[in-house]
C-alpha cells in the first residue's frame, strides 16, 4: 500500500486523525503539543499518527493536503488545519461547532 | 539557514499583491515568526485556503528554511 493510500485510509476510517510529531502521550513539538492539549480538553477521541516514525509519512502528508507543516488535523476525512487554525477555531468556539456538526462526540462542558 | 522578516514580507507581497503584512520575530533566530496577512482578495476564502495562499507565496520555504510561522489571516 502506497503512502498516499495509507494516509487516505487512515483519514477516512477514523473520525478524528492528528498527524503530529511525537505521540499524544509524548508530543515532541510545541505546535503538535498545543493541538493535543485542545483535543484532550475537548475530550475528543482521536488517532495520533507520529510522522517522525516515517520520512515517507512526513513528506506524504504534506503532499496529500498541500500543507507544508506538521501538525495536521483531519475531521471526518476533511483537512481542518494546522496548529494556528485549530487554536483560532477553538478560541472562537468553531472547532466545537465543527465537531458537533460532523457528529463527533465532545465532552460535556467543553 | 534562516530568513529575515523583510524577505518574508517581500515574498508574501509578491505572491499576494494586495496584502498588508505585519511580521513579528518571535525568537530572534530567523526561524520563528508570527505574521498577520490581511488582503481583500482573501474574502470568501476559508482559513486553510488563505494560509495556503501565503505558503505558496513563500515558495517552498515554509516548513523547510522557515520552521515556524504563526499565521493570522483575514480581510482588512
Amino acid at each position: 500500500m502506497g503512502i498516499e493510500q495509507f494516509i487516505d485510509n487512515e483519514v477516512k476510517s477514523n473520525d478524528v486523525v492528528l498527524f503530529m510529531k511525537g505521540t499524544p502521550q509524548f508530543p515532541q513539538c510545541g505546535f503538535s503539543g498545543q493541538v493535543v492539549q485542545i483535543l484532550d480538553h475537548l475530550g475528543v477521541p482521536y488517532k495520533g499518527l507520529n510522522v517522525l516514525e516515517s520520512a515517507d509519512l512526513r513528506d506524504g502528508i504534506k503532499a496529500y493536503s498541500n500543507w507544508p507543516t506538521i501538525p495536521q488535523l483531519y475531521i471526518k476525512g476533511e483537512f481542518v488545519g494546522g496548529c494556528d487554525i485549530v487554536r483560532e477555531m477553538f478560541q472562537a468556539g468553531e472547532l466545537q461547532q465543527t465537531l458537533k456538526e460532523k457528529g463527533v462526540a465532545v465532552a460535556a462542558g467543553a | 539557514m534562516a530568513m529575515d522578516a523583510g524577505e518574508i514580507e517581500r515574498l508574501i507581497k509578491e505572491g499576494i499583491p494586495d496584502a498588508q503584512v505585519t511580521i513579528r520575530d518571535l525568537a530572534g533566530d530567523g526561524n520563528h515568526y508570527a505574521a498577520t496577512v490581511l488582503a481583500p482578495s482573501f474574502a470568501g476564502k476559508s482559513r486553510v485556503q488563505q494560509h495556503q495562499l501565503v505558503y505558496n507565496a513563500l515558495k517552498g520555504n515554509m516548513g523547510g528554511v522557515l520552521h515556524a510561522l504563526a499565521l493570522q489571516t483575514g480581510t482588512p
